[in-house]
């Protein structure tokens, strides 16, 4: 049952079996979570460096753990108190911490398709914790643990993507996903944050969240970067949150309850209200225990496989 | 080499076993209070409720069964080359200050008894913990000894010894296999 990928670099490559084997794994890492001992001893002869080359408390934290339940070696380093800002490249310092005999690299970076060069030119496996707005594949995988959680699996679920596609990475990771596992994804928000032609990936595209909640089963509320406003993409915070803003009175219209996602952190009354957020449908906190299990899932397979 | 099969038990020499091994774990534990059965993953987990099964119509009252996976716990994780299928554990019962009866289907080297024990730990502080297997084949590598054996089975470090059960396999049996792939 090994992985047919070598990396986790993102979803738009990972075949549907692979992505299979990760939930079907994930669940019985999440049973590890609950026992008294919760840790194994299997990747004791594994050593990981979560190299992050951008801010992250959420994810950096959450490998960390699933590392540590594994019984992995684990060394952080993050951009701000490393030699990048010497001017050493990035090839060089992943080289060099090989030399240190590491075997898997957790890299967090703000340039699209790092991880893949970094796949390219280091022995080490790559697990791609965000590269800017490309992927996030470890997201939309707690994500797809989540929903199936709720619904047990994919097929013809209705999940609509709301708010800043163009510059998510967990909107791509989430498509790519999703759509090879039989799900109908589609984006919502306004044309500015929606890339044009983003159709050709398989999703549909609505302009009115009203319409986008009476067609969808769940919703993945993505954050509003707070620092987007000052681009000109929307007008102003208080007319996102009226147009596209996630609020029970928009829900309550709806005949069924909608799953409600939200990758976090939350800005709450902007693009989800609180109650929705704290509410009943709102499965935001199951995916954070989920990414835990999910990520040791991920690191177990990794490891597992063939150099 | 061409794999001959030899057929060491049938599905009547099985129900056999599996009656005296019910009959010998109560003997031993003079009844069943604070007995929790746990088979190992995973024709130990059908063995185990086969016992459990018999053990039961003996005492008058359903008893429950465990289910361990080890795989997180094994020692040649890390040369295997196939990522094992790991699958979910569940222990319906507080083994703390228990008596533990592990249930496999085949004893070889002792290795996955060894993992079980280290595994079974993470749960909890048993008083005690007793292992029961349907086929004892020899060849420790550990030094690990079933407190309960259906049968004993000498054989040569090339055989394979394979236990079929009806739930996963489709027959009861127990088939010797020459050249063919060594136990777990």
């Amino acid at each position: 049952m090994a992985l047919k990928s070598t990396h986790l670099l993102g979803l738009r490559d990972v075949p549907a079996e692979d992505i299979t084997a990760i939930l079907d794994s994930a669940v019985a890492f999440k049973e590890i979570l609950s026992r008294p001992v919760p840790k194994v001893p299997t990747l004791r002869h594994v050593t990981v460096v979560n190299a992050f080359f951008e801010n992250s408390t959420r994810t950096r934290i959450s490998f960390e753990l699933a590392e540590k339940r594994l019984s992995a070696d684990v060394v952080n380093f993050s951009a701000s108190a490393s030699s990048v800002n010497k001017g050493e490249t990035l090839i060089d310092t992943i080289r060099n911490l090989e030399a240190m005999k590491i075997d898997l690299v957790v890299m967090r970076h703000p340039l699209p398709g790092a991880p893949n060069l970094l796949a390219k030119y280091c022995d080490s496996k790559v697990i791609n914790a965000g590269d800017g707005s490309h992927e996030h594949p470890t997201q939309a995988l707690l994500d797809m643990m989540t929903l199936r959680e709720v619904y047990g699996d994919f097929n013809k679920l209705r999940v609509t993507l709301v708010g800043d596609i163009s510059h998510s990475r967990v909107a791509l990771s989430n498509i790519f996903g999703l759509t090879t596992m039989g799900a109908q994804v589609a984006v919502c928000g306004p044309p500015t944050l929606i890339p044009r032609d983003i159709e050709h990936l398989g999703v549909k595209v609505y302009h009115d969240l009203d319409e986008a909640i009476a067609k969808s089963d769940v919703l993945n509320v993505l954050r509003i970067q707070l620092e987007r406003q000052d681009s000109g993409l929307f007008p102003s915070k208080r007319e996102y949150h009226q147009t596209f803003g996630v609020t029970s009175e928009r829900l309550a219209a709806s005949n069924k309850p909608l799953t409600i996602l939200h990758p976090g952190p939350i800005n709450r009354g902007l693009e989800l209200d609180g109650d929705v957020a704290d509410g009943p449908h709102s499965v935001i906190l199951q995916q954070v225990t989920n990414g835990v299990a999910v990520r040791m899932a991920i690191l177990y397979l990794i490891a597992g496989g063939e150099k | 080499m061409p794999e001959k099969e030899v057929r060491l038990m049938d599905e009547m020499d099985i129900q056999r076993s599996i009656a005296r091994l019910a009959h010998e774990i109560i003997e031993r534990n003079r009844g069943v209070d604070h007995l929790g059965i746990v088979g190992i993953r995973s024709r130990g987990v059908h063995v185990a409720e086969r016992i459990a099964k018999q053990m039961s119509e003996i005492v008058g009252r359903e008893l429950t069964t465990g289910v361990l996976d080890v795989t997180m716990y094994r020692d040649d994780f890390r040369t295997r080359k196939v990522g094992p299928g790991m699958q979910v554990t569940e222990i319906p019962f507080d083994i703390d200050g228990c008596t533990v009866l592990l249930v496999d289907d085949v004893l070889y080297t002792g290795r996955t008894s060894r993992a079980a024990l280290d595994a079974l730990m993470a749960y909890g502080r048993p008083s005690r913990v007793q292992l029961a297997v349907l086929v004892d084949r020899g060849h420790r590598e550990l030094p690990i000894k079933a407190d309960f054996v259906g049968k004993n089975i000498p054989t040569s470090s090339s055989e394979n010894v394979q236990v079929h059960m009806k739930e996963m396999d489709g027959s009861d049996e127990v088939v010797l296999m020459r050249g063919g792939r060594a136990n777990d």
